[in-house]
């Protein structure tokens, strides 16, 4: 979803209906979003989904655009030079998303292929109450079914209750437990993944080591993820938590399930977000009327804004919709931290002061990076891994599959860019994504073994 | 990238049809399909490389249309290159990183009387491919733009020819010589093309 903020509302009269979704006084996160989506994963504790759209703030032509004189004259080359900027700036933002994708999928593809432990079957969790131990094929289709249901209908009720929280401004209370899943999440799997880690690579560490390590770790995460902190350092902690949860999902979610339960969700997510009154749609329509940044928390952002001359203070910046949600059943749960992209930065970018708006000129340059709900990293992560970790030793699979995804991403990103409004993420990557593993794995495979065996080269 | 892969994807489809269309114990058949596989999945790659410009086409009409200045910000050239490069990437990856994953593992090469420079030779046909493939895709934007059909064909020849020679694997000299004359060759050809010559290859060299 690509919602364009203006800072100044004194220009960009043309730009009005496009910024019609959006307020035109936001503050520095522009909006987004696909699928909202919040995950709360526990280690063998419920798992809540949230689902975070991506969203792309295209650059808002300011870049020495200077006020609003003469703007007829200066409308059709406004909208000319916006084009291209968007353009150009969407490419550049295709890119900047590119990257932590391919991070993260990196991180859980090499854990997957070198950790044994996360492909080893120890159980499942309490959301996939059914077992595919079963001796016949058709069972095993039907248990996979249901553990879907269960698990879809797991999110649904989340993301409704999410909502419910957000319209009747119970803020205290996401922000609480947004903290708490966070400090299980950067506590708890950092400490599992790091002893699997040590075990798999035989290297021994003494206790007070391992606790200095984990406690700088979880609180510099914390503060990096919640507060204020440098933003490529942020960046690297959501990377990692988004890998760490993937990790999680990979290692409990039974073969079939899995898969039934990617498709299942990239259908959800596009109902969420498209439908009028789907959960997703309203959390975000709520959102703008009031002006607030959607969830600055769960949102990955590869922002760096800079906002100039605002005479609104930057209140909605604030993080007082810092919502992250949580499930927390037996308050055992983790979630996925937010990622406070937009309310630190906004903090740590806006050098200079805030001017009248009646001297209104320059808009210094507000680029306007990418958003891309940590969700959509999680399970894009997840769609790899299983390919990593289950197609018969084959990279090749592993490998068309994270194309396909990356595909489907510049495909999303595309219609972002023509639509400009909220768009799920999901479906059209992990559409791609399954389409190319099941057929990867089952045709092209002992096509190319044959052809290596024969040194044949196509 | 991934016109590659669906082009790889549809001919792997073929050839999996027919294989499980016939009898398995039936070795000339079977050496027979894998050769039909292997030239229906080059054409159908170039087909796909000629998808892949129309498309860029397009892509770079809408550009020009949005641009100020009539002229779009990156050409057809540079795509030509990126799209050449894309395939050979893909193709590349396709053919060596399951070797790259075995190597890693214990093993003797060759013990079972096949050739001992497998893994080598591997890698220098997958280095040669990699290279054809940008050039061929410089070749072919460029016969697409100026509709000269006989570099298209040119184009085709050489990649049939390419993949047949590695048919004459394990006797190397048989695929490795004749595909590094052929990169050459397109090098030439593609540099030609690219604006060079020359007189710049010279003045580079020395650095003028």
């Amino acid at each position: 979803m690509i919602t364009f903020m203006n800072n100044s509302d004194s220009e960009e009269e043309p730009c009005n209906e496009r910024t019609s979704l959006m307020s035109a006084e936001s503050p520095p996160v522009p909006s987004y979003q696909d699928g909202l989506q919040a995950s709360a994963a526990g280690e063998a504790q419920a798992h809540r989904k949230r689902r975070t759209g991506s969203s792309r703030g295209p650059n808002n032509i300011v870049d020495g655009e200077t006020s609003d004189s003469d703007v007829p004259v200066r409308e059709s080359t406004l909208e000319n030079e916006e084009e291209e900027q968007i353009l150009k700036y969407g490419a550049k933002h295709v890119i900047m998303l590119f990257v932590p994708v391919t991070l993260c999928m990196i991180v859980v593809v090499a854990t997957i292929k070198s950790v044994r432990f996360y492909t080893e079957k120890n159980g499942q969790l309490i959301y996939t109450p059914f077992s595919e131990d079963t001796p016949s094929v058709g069972q095993r289709l039907l248990n996979s079914v249901l553990n879907t249901i269960i698990m879809i209908s797991v999110i649904v009720v989340m993301t409704v209750f999410l909502v419910l929280l957000y319209k009747y401004r119970c803020y205290k209370f996401i922000h609480g437990w947004l903290i708490l899943s966070s400090l299980m999440l950067l506590f708890m799997f950092t400490y599992i993944y790091l002893g699997e880690v040590l075990k798999t690579y035989n290297v021994a560490m003494d206790y007070p080591t391992l606790f200095l390590v984990i406690w700088n770790f979880g609180a510099v995460g914390m503060i990096c993820i919640h507060w204020k902190g440098p933003l490529q350092l942020q960046q690297a902690y959501l990377i990692m938590i988004s890998a760490l949860m993937a990790l999680v999902f990979i290692k409990y979610l039974p073969e079939w399930s899995a898969w039934v339960i990617l498709g299942a969700i990239s259908i959800y997510d596009l109902i969420a977000v498209l439908c009028p009154k789907g959960p997703l749609r309203m959390l975000v329509e709520t959102a703008q009327e009031r002006n607030e940044p959607i969830f600055p928390a769960l949102i990955y952002s590869s922002a760096m804004v800079w906002t100039v001359g605002m005479a609104k203070p930057d209140a909605a910046a604030r993080g007082g919709s810092q919502q992250t949600w949580d499930a927390a059943e037996d308050g055992r749960e983790n979630h996925r931290s937010p990622s406070h992209a937009d309310s630190q930065m906004s903090e740590t970018r806006s050098p200079l002061p805030t001017r009248p708006i009646t001297s209104l000129e320059e808009l210094g340059e507000e680029e306007r990076g990418v958003k891309l709900g940590l969700g959509d990293f999680i399970f894009y992560s997840v769609l790899v891994g299983k390919a990593a970790a289950t197609a018969s030793g084959d990279w090749n699979t592993t490998l068309a599959c994270f194309v396909a995804i990356l595909i489907g991403l510049c495909l999303t990103l595309l219609l972002l860019a023509v639509f400009k409004k909220a768009l799920p993420a999901l479906p059209i990557s992990i559409t791609f994504g399954l389409i190319f593993y099941f057929s990867t794995d089952n045709l092209v495979r002992p096509f190319m073994d044959t052809l290596a065996a024969h040194q044949l080269y196509i | 990238a991934f016109f590659w892969l669906v082009s790889l994807l549809l001919s792997s489809l073929i050839w999996f049809i027919a294989v499980k269309a016939s009898d398995p114990q039936d070795e000339p058949l079977q050496k027979g399909l894998l050769i039909f596989g292997v030239m229906f999945s080059v054409l159908l790659q170039e087909t796909f490389r000629f998808l892949y410009y129309k498309l860029l086409r397009k892509a770079i009409e809408g550009l020009v249309a949005l641009s100020e200045d009539g002229c779009s910000p990156i050409s057809i050239q540079q795509m030509a290159y990126v799209a050449g490069l894309g395939f050979g990437l893909m193709s590349g990856a396709f053919s060596m990183i399951n070797l790259l994953a075995d190597a890693l593992g214990p093993g003797t090469v060759g013990i079972h009387g096949d050739s001992q420079l497998y893994f080598l030779t591997s890698a220098f046909m997958t280095m040669v491919l990699i290279f054809l493939h940008t050039f061929w895709g410089i070749l072919f934007f460029h016969g697409c733009e100026h509709r000269r059909w006989w570099e298209i064909t040119a184009v085709v020849a050489m990649h049939l020819a390419v993949s047949g020679s590695t048919f004459c694997n394990p006797l190397y000299v048989g695929s490795l010589v004749p595909s590094y004359l052929l990169m050459a060759a397109a090098a030439a050809w593609a540099y030609l093309l690219s604006g060079g010559s020359a007189q710049n290859l010279h003045r580079f060299l020395l650095c003028k």
